[in-house]
Formats: structure tokens, sequence, C-alpha cells
């Protein structure tokens, strides 16, 4: 027999319809006010770190896939980035250009499927697949660049797997435009609407010091007032060429984070437009034959491309950086991606870290919802963007 | 007992039925199809019957075959008494007080005035009530006979919702009551007839404009549709129903597409003169304008029924319009937009109201 002011224990998720990604938060409820919460996660451990350690450097890249599956891409650059640390090479410029297009076009689908799914679960389903439209047209261009949705597997280490079809850059520029009506409908629906701001604002706040605490970075920091973003402070690839802004709000709540994702994307669309204009000619990938696969007319031609590829395949030999360790990070949708990468000469890493940014999110959902009603839990946990694959790992 | 009030309302029962049954399974499909052109998709489109497909008219039958074929299961932990009992006092409280509400305008036959509500009680509106109110035990007992957490938040949230914006209801219709002096449903549409200035329908809308303001949200949430959905709420607590599979669940779902057509019924006959036509009176139309449209009765007659469903389907239109326009409340602020705005407002209509009254005495 429950006295009247024992709290009611709910168990929310693994499955249920808001903790997408697999996730059970662990309520102690007052009537509907949580009091205390419990996050449980792990459900989606697949291994990464691990496997990454019996497979070749260039192996890894079909795993950082399943991080972020809304952004492959970006996972996919992040992590070459930090093996290309490890070798001490620079990719050419067509290659940096083209990985802050895809980059960008990898934020926009992220944010698109973020806020989605965010006001989907306030009940706006009508604006859900307004969204869902707009980030079809991001997956048909992504489609183009490498042949695959979801699961891109696009980058290599120095460089890409294969260069974009030359009418790429007319593809996106002819698709932009429709990504802005997307997001105009959207937010007309959306943003000044009254029942959505009232379900959203002064609802999950966090305040400056408390963010960095809890090592937030990306939206969720900056809706607290922090312009902290991983391609303006330390900037990779060639970010430091392009125009953009930095949005920041002020309160740190659902409806900041909101705000900003949806000014994120208008930003990343003007970095492509940008980038679309000096998009180089030249290479893909590093002239280097210890790195670079051969083409395939030389390894199918003579005796020396078919070497070559012999040697960067088979296993034991491969790509072999130099023994020492390497962090690098990049400006994931949600916040800050690293990768650490330990060599010890071999083939393969010695050991493979991923920094997941909706980590510290998660972890702080007990301080987000204490004190709210169930129904704030589902924007909150929305505003997160908790990706299972990146969290979990 | 006179036969002919026995065989008139033996007809009329069965016409009421098969036109409430029948446009609530057309509904099933019309919300799904509204909100798929609202949503840029193709929507319910796949059901065929020998290849014949008429853009998926016969989803309503897929649906009900699916529902029924399902496995009848009741959870073992659930009290079964009280688990059968919620979805028949759902359903059936929505669909008994249809008793009341005329469906068309009376007719002359044989020498005898036919009203077109099954029942032509003089506490009408009051009936409505009455077994609307009933509507809400099928809810919290839904949630209380699951025997599940998320249920009972939900049938709790229900009886609350349920039981608030009831108040808020009745208070905007009093209103109504007080200038049509009646609560026969049949007497108030016939209250609205005639208009101001020759040409601007004396209907509820213009009489009692803030009332019916009031009136549509109260009823969506008595309905329980967004952006009241909050005993749903499937991204949140799954829904009262949630331990329903089946036929019980559809008829949550059935009770929730008749009590549509209910409520846009009720909102047709209190504030859009129900079966009126502007300008039509008993011989044809009298145009403002000064102009003569001589019709015969009949005519007169289907016009009128047509307009009472016109009126009905532009009603419905625009509650799965808003359904699937706005995001859904919370739970507190739903309450505080019941207690704190509604209520007040609806309270302050009434003394308007009053004092119009009495001054225009």
């Amino acid at each position: 027999m429950l006295s009247p002011s024992a709290p009611m224990t709910l168990s929310m998720g693994p499955s249920h319809p808001a903790t997408h990604g697999i996730i059970r938060i662990n309520l102690q409820l007052d009537g509907e006010r949580v009091v205390d919460s419990t996050v449980d996660m792990g459900f989606l451990h697949r291994g990464f770190e691990k496997m990454c350690e019996t497979h070749a450097w260039n192996q890894a890249i079909v795993y950082t896939d399943r991080l972020n599956y809304v952004s492959a891409m970006i996972n996919n650059i992040g992590y070459c980035m930090a093996v290309e640390g490890l070798l001490e090479i620079e990719t050419p410029p067509r290659c940096q250009t083209l990985r802050v297009i895809l980059s960008e076009l990898s934020r926009v689908e992220d944010h698109l499927t973020c806020l989605a799914a965010q006001v989907m679960e306030c009940g706006a389903l009508t604006a859900f697949l307004y969204t869902m439209k707009a980030r079809e047209y991001v997956y048909e261009l992504i489609e183009m660049a490498c042949g695959a949705r979801v699961t891109t597997n696009w980058t290599r280490v120095g460089g890409l797997s294969m260069d974009v079809p030359p009418d790429f850059a007319d593809a996106i520029k002819a698709r932009i435009p429709s990504i802005r009506i997307v997001n105009d409908e959207f937010n007309k629906l959306l943003t000044k609407n009254r029942i959505f701001i009232d379900r959203v604002k002064d609802v999950g706040c966090m305040t400056k010091e408390e963010a960095i605490d809890w090592g937030f970075t990306g939206p969720l920091l900056r809706a607290t007032g922090v312009p902290f973003d991983v391609r303006r402070d330390t900037p990779y690839l060639n970010y430091d060429e392009f125009d953009f802004e930095i949005p920041i709000g002020s309160n740190g709540d659902v409806y900041d984070r909101y705000v900003i994702r949806l000014f994120e994307m208008e930003q990343s669309l003007q970095i492509i437009e940008q980038a679309l204009e000096k998009l180089p000619e030249g290479p893909v990938n590093v002239d280097d034959m210890s790195i670079t696969l051969p083409a395939k007319e030389d390894v199918y031609g003579n005796i020396e491309g078919l070497i070559n590829q012999f040697k960067l395949i088979m296993d034991g030999h491969g790509i072999k950086p130099p023994p020492g360790e390497y962090y690098s990070a990049v400006e994931a949708p949600n916040g800050e991606l690293g990768f650490y990468v330990v060599s010890t000469g071999e083939d393969k890493p010695y050991k493979c870290r991923c920094r997941p940014p909706c980590f510290p999110f998660t972890a702080a959902i007990p301080k987000m919802i204490k004190g709210h009603l169930v129904s704030d839990i589902v924007p909150i946990f929305g505003s997160i963007n908790m990706i299972g694959g990146e969290l979990d790992r | 007992m006179d036969w002919f009030i026995i065989i008139a309302s033996m007809v009329k029962m069965l016409a009421v039925i098969a036109i409430v049954m029948g446009l609530a399974t057309l509904l099933t499909w019309v919300e799904r199809k509204q909100s798929a052109v609202m949503q840029d998709r193709l929507g319910a489109n796949r059901a065929d019957i020998f290849g014949l497909r008429i853009i998926g008219l016969f989803q309503p039958f897929a649906d009900a075959i699916k529902m029924i074929t399902k496995e009848d299961f009741v959870p073992p932990f659930a009290n079964r008494f009280l688990h059968t009992l919620a979805p028949i006092l759902a359903f059936a409280p929505v669909l008994f007080v249809f008793t009341v509400i005329p469906l068309g305008p009376p007719l002359e036959i044989a020498g005898r005035t036919v009203t077109g509500q099954i029942a032509n009680i003089n506490i009408g509106l009051l009936f409505i009530f009455a077994f609307g109110g009933l509507a809400v035990f099928g809810s919290v007992l839904a949630g209380w006979g699951s025997n599940n957490k998320y249920a009972l938040i939900a049938g709790i949230r229900a009886s609350s919702q349920m039981i608030s914006y009831e108040v808020c209801l009745g208070l905007s219709l009093v209103g109504a009551i007080m200038i049509y002096g009646t609560l026969d449903m049949t007497e108030m549409v016939i209250g609205q007839s005639g208009h101001w200035f020759g040409w601007l329908p004396r209907w509820g809308l213009f009489m009692q404009p803030l009332a019916a303001l009031l009136f549509l949200p109260a009823a969506i949430a008595e309905n329980k549709r967004i952006p009241f959905d909050l005993p749903e709420c499937e991204s949140e607590i799954l829904g009262y129903f949630v331990e329903y599979s089946g036929l019980r669940a559809g008829m949550f779902m059935f009770a929730e597409f008749v009590e549509i057509i209910f409520v846009a019924a009720l909102f047709t006959v209190v504030f859009l003169g129900g079966w009126l036509v502007p300008w039509l009176a008993w011989d044809g139309f009298h145009f403002p304008w000064g102009g003569m449209w001589y019709l015969p009765i009949w005519i007169v007659k289907m016009l009128e029924f047509a307009a009472m469903f016109i009126k009905i389907a532009f009603m419905i239109y625009f509650m799965i319009l808003i359904r699937w326009t706005l995001p859904r409340f919370r739970y507190d602020q739903l309450m505080r937009l019941g207690w704190k705005y509604l209520l007040p407002l609806a309270m302050l209509n009434l003394v308007v109201t009053g004092v119009v009254l009495v001054l225009l005495r």
C-alpha cells in the first residue's frame, strides 16, 4: 500500500515512442511532477571502439557511419581527420571544400531531423512531415555524392572514396531554394505559435556555468550564451575561409535550442553556397601511394598498381601511421565530435576513442527534467537530439 | 400508442444510426486523406476490391476487417470487468446524444409534424450534457481498469480535463439558451430564423459570437483531440487505451469520430442555424436585393437537409484542420486555459447576454 506522499516509479523506455534511439529514464513522480530520475543508457552498445582495434584504419570508417546515423558524413570526416593528423598529411583543397559542403549538408539533415522529432512529440505531425520532405532533398544530394543515403562511408584516410559527379554543384544549387521554402513553412507553423512557445519556453533550462560543467557543446551550449563552435574556435578543413554567424541564445531552454538549430540551418546553407562558388578543381586524394588506393585501371592494368593495392589492402599491410596519439574534433550538429586515436605503428588503431557530443546531454537529463512535468520530458528529450548509435557506441 | 409515432420514430432511429455510423466510418478515411493532403502525402489509397480503388475509399472496410480479426486480448493484470466495460461506456453515450440532435427540418407528413430528431424532448440540451458527461467514465475506467501506470496517468488526465471543460462547454451554451429561451433543439433552430438588416442571418454565431468562440475549444477538449489530446498523448503517456487491442481499441477511436460528428452537429444547431439556409423561406429564396425565387416545398426541404450536412461537413473539416496544424498543450496549461480564461469569459458572456436581454425587454 502506497502512502499518499510516496512517489510513483515510472519506467519511461526502453521502448517508448519518445525515446527514439533506445534509452530508459526511470522517473520518480509526484503526481505528474518529476521528483527524481535516473538515466539508463547502453542499450545500443556495439563495441565500436573495441571493433576499431581489430580493423585496419580505413575499415573503421564504415563503423563511424553508425555512430550518428543522421549525419553519418560528419562522423566519417571526423574520424579521417584524426587519422590524417596522425599521419601528418593535409588533404587537397578540393577534398577539403567538398568535405565542408557535405558536412554542412549533413548538419542541415541532422537539424531537420532533430527539429522534426522534437515538434512531432509536441503533437505537430504536419511540421514533422514537412521537414522529412526537406530531409529527403538532402538525402538525394548525399546519394548523388556517394551512392548511399544513410550509411555513407564516403571519406577515406587522405581524401574521399570518390569524387562527386560533375553536375553535383548544380544539383545542390537547384535544391537549396526548396529546402529554404520548407524551413520557412516550418518556421511559420511553429516559431511564433503560442501553444508551441508555451510548451518549450523556460523548459529544461541550463545556465552557462552548468552547461560548461556538464561538458555541453554544440547548440545546447550556445543556447546558454557561450559562443563556442569548433568551426570557429579551432578551425579545421577550410572553414576559416567562409563567412558565417554563430547564433547564441540567452536562456538555455528548449526554445533557444530550437531557434538556434533553425538559424544554423540557414547558416549552413550559406556556407554551402559560398563553398560551391569557390570549389577548386583537382584531385580529391593525397598523392601518396602509401595512403591512397591506386585507380582501378592501374590495379587491373599493370603490376605496380596491383602491388600497390595489395600493399594497402592485405592484412598486416596497409596504412601504418607513425607511433603516437592524436585528438581532433569536428563540429557535429550536436556539438563537438572528437576522435582520439593512438597508433603503435601497426596497420590497426591501438585505441580509437570517440567523444560523442550527446553523451553529456543525456547524462544531464535528470538535472534538466527535475521539477518539470511528464509532458516536459518529451520536448527536453527531443531538444538534446540523443542518437543511440553515438551515445552507446 | 399511436402507430404513426412509433413507425416515424423507428424510421428516424434507423436513419440517424445509419447516417452517424456511416459518416463516422467515412471519417476514418477523411481524416487520413485530409491529413495526407495537408502533409504532401498520398494518404490511404491502397485498399482495393478486385483492383478497384476509388482514391482509397475502401480503406474503412479494410480497417474494420483488420480490427475485427485481431486478437481480443485482455492483459492478465487488468480488471476484466472494468476493462470490458470501458469501451462500451466510451462509445454508447456519444451515440446516445444523437437522440435529441435534429439532423433535418421538421416535415409535414399526413397532416402531422415530424421533427428532425428521434426524441423531441423539451430538455434536449440538458439531455446532451447528462449523457455527454457519461463519456468520461469510459476514459477513466479504461485507464484504471488496465492497471497500467501510463494508462492510469492518462485516465486521470482525461477525467480532470473532461470535467473541467464540461463546465465551460455548458456555460458557453447557457447564453444561447437564454436567447432562444428553450432547451429543445428544434425550437433553437427555429429561433435562429429571420434576418437582421434584411440580409444577415440571425444565427447563433452572430448573436453569441463569444459563446461560439468558447464553445469550439471546449468541445474539442471534450473530444480529446489535438491540441487538447492530453489523455492520448501518444508520444508521452501513450493514452488511456494503451492496453486495448483489436475492436476494443477500435471502439475508442470510433467513439472519437462519432464525437466529432456530434460536436459538429451541435455547433451547427446552436450556432450555425441548423438546417436554415440564408434568405430561404418556406416558399423559396427572398433575396435581400429584392428578387424572389419560388421553389416547391420539397425542394426547399431538400435544400435544408443539404444545408445541415454541408454545415456539419464544414465543421468536421475545420476540426480536422486544427488537428493537423497545432501542437498540443501541456497538462497544466490546459487547466489554466480552461479555468482562468475560458470559464471567466463564458461567465462574462452570460452577464452581458443577461443585461442585453433585460434592456431589450
